[in-house]
């Protein structure tokens, strides 16, 4: 599993007030604790509250840099956003994200190909997410598709089948897991896929536990990473020992432990 | 049509272990080869495995015939049984094991058994392991005292198990010695143990596996498949289990009744064909008894090893 660290986001508040008063410290903290805590790719978004969108992200990915080198999940809806976080980054990078809209694909396949970078593909477009794992995954479909006309390798799409808050859209966790299955088998070598965890467990009372019990079915069906908050320890251990159960791992008595000194 | 082998890379090798070479003679590396045994398209493979002699600190009158022959009257005095391995069978490495500390084989004091082996040291100058009686409170006792004697000599200390690492592993630490950590053919206990000792802040790459030896013809097949199964998880990154193996072969093989109690050679070959097909496993460093038998072991690998990038 590649653990996308969530918690550099302008939609924290904190976050967007360090990202307003350029508080160094503040973002190099969250990046450091993530990272410490197990994340391998750090997720940078400027937040909907970003009057500069395009500076801001330019001032994250040097902050961050600074101290951690980790590779970064550039987070925009805005592929201009994005371009200027691709201009900087040192690690080989994901773009976060695409739909399966034409235009969008073109645009942002044509940025992973220019600067060498990752690729999460979302299965939805403009007229929303879609209600039923068959939409989701011939919107999935198209963006394999379009990948591969720009010569990009399909292990490096994370597609993501969008999950959606389990109080408001109750019908969609199955269709979500079932997805997931589905995409592993769209090509060969396997895409990887992705989802935003928390999204699940938006204002529901005990938002660890639905967090961490959708992490576990969901690797147990084909999930190869998550944006997700590392610093929830409950939910790493859950995740370490979903992976053990599918013999990722060599058991031992200490294997979270053991799993954490890899 | 030609056919085009798959090729697996592994994306983390073994660690390198160095034994020995603390100021006196050279050292002897193992480890660091980043393919299964003698896949040798699929990485490097920087160190052939070490054949060591294995002798101990009293009069082994309980050992096989043939192994006591071949030293002749050397066997009496452990310093100059080691010197007959090194001179006369050109062992590079030796393997010390104190059972004299133990009662039941005279109950040697530790301090005497720490000065045979700085002798040994002195007329041998070849890298030590040393392993203790096998009695975890006397070993507990004595090993520290064994332990200091050879301080900053590089020694390989043996063995630190689940429920008795503490001691040794903090002995050497202080010393400056690496360490085998013994599983029992188990490769959930072995890398639990080698879990325990790093958390005590000893470097994992100073670890040596021990994951129990049998010998051929007693279920060798289970160590073959758990070295593999260390093996694969190593390389595609598990760091508690990415450390060499050391196989006590000699100890194995020259208990069974087909090497004891044989026509000539027959025990010889047992040695052999066990080493040989644990060299095939994995085995990094074999720990052997009879001199012969090394000797046949060693030109095998000479052989074998020949097509290797190192």
């Amino acid at each position: 599993m590649i653990v996308i660290g969530e918690l550099i986001n302008g939609m924290f508040k904190d976050v967007a007030r360090a990202i307003d008063n350029r508080e160094v410290d503040v973002i190099q903290h969250l990046a450091e604790d993530q990272v410490k805590a197990g994340a391998q790719v750090l997720d940078v978004n400027t937040g909907p509250y970003s009057k500069n969108p395009v500076d801001d992200m330019k001032w994250l990915v040097e902050a961050i840099q600074k101290t951690v080198s980790v590779p970064l999940a550039l987070d925009s809806t805005k592929p201009e956003v994005i371009e200027e976080g691709l201009k900087l980054v040192s690690k080989r990078a994901i773009i976060n994200s695409t739909s399966a809209d034409e235009e969008k694909m073109s645009r942002i396949f044509g940025l992973a190909k220019e600067y060498n970078a990752q690729v999460i593909g979302l299965a939805m477009d403009r007229s929303g997410v879609p209600n039923s794992k068959d939409k989701r995954l011939e919107l999935a479909a198209a963006i394999v598709a379009k990948a591969m006309e720009y010569g990009i390798n399909t292990e490096d799409l994370f597609l993501d089948p969008i999950v959606l808050p389990v109080n408001v859209a109750q019908t969609q966790g199955h269709e979500v897991i079932e997805s997931l299955r589905e995409f592993r088998m769209l090509c060969d070598p396997a895409p990887n896929t992705t989802i935003g965890l928390s999204n699940v467990s938006q204002g529901t009372k005990y938002r660890s536990l639905v967090n961490r019990t959708f992490l576990t079915m969901a690797i147990a069906n084909g999930l190869t990473s998550a944006i997700l908050d590392p610093l929830d320890k409950e939910l790493m251990d859950a995740m370490i020992t979903a992976e053990l159960i599918l013999n990722k791992n060599i058991y031992c008595d200490s294997f979270l432990d053991a799993y954490r000194k890899k | 049509m030609s056919i085009e082998l798959i090729k697996e890379k592994c994306s983390a090798p073994i660690n390198m272990v160095e034994i020995g070479g603390g100021g006196v003679g050279a050292a002897v590396r193992i480890g660091g080869q980043s393919c299964l045994p003698l896949l040798f398209e699929e990485g490097d493979c920087p160190n052939p495995p070490v054949v060591a002699l294995e002798i101990a600190d009293y009069q082994p009158d309980d050992w096989a015939e043939s192994v006591r022959q071949a030293y002749g009257e050397a066997i009496k005095d452990p310093v100059a049984w080691a010197k007959a391995c090194v001179g006369r069978f050109g062992a590079k490495i030796l393997c010390v094991r104190l059972q004299g500390m133990h009662p039941d084989y005279g109950g040697r004091p530790a301090d005497e058994a720490a000065e045979i082996v700085k002798a040994i040291l002195a007329v041998t100058k070849v890298p030590l392991i040393v392993l203790g009686c096998g009695d975890d409170e006397i070993d507990n006792d004595s090993m520290p005292k064994v332990s200091q004697a050879l301080k900053g000599h590089n020694c390989l200390l043996g063995t630190a198990t689940q429920s008795n690492y503490k001691t040794l592993t903090a002995t050497a630490l202080a010393d400056g010695h690496s360490l085998i950590a013994e599983s029992p053919i188990d490769i959930n206990i072995a890398k639990q143990v080698n879990i325990l000792i790093s958390d005590m802040g000893f470097d994992p790459k100073r670890i040596i596996m021990h994951p129990t030896t049998t010998s051929l013809g007693y279920g060798m097949e289970y160590v073959y498949s758990i070295m593999e199964r260390g093996r694969l998880a190593a390389f595609i990154g598990d760091r508690m289990l990415a450390m060499p193996f050391v196989l006590f072969v000699g100890q194995e093989v020259w208990k069974t009744k087909e090497a004891k109690e044989s026509v000539k050679t027959q025990g010889i070959n047992w040695e052999i064909a066990t080493a040989v097909s644990l060299v095939q496993a994995g085995a990094d460093l074999l720990v052997m008894r009879h001199p012969d038998a090394a000797k046949a072991v060693e030109r095998y690998i000479g052989i074998i090893m020949k097509g290797a990038k190192t």
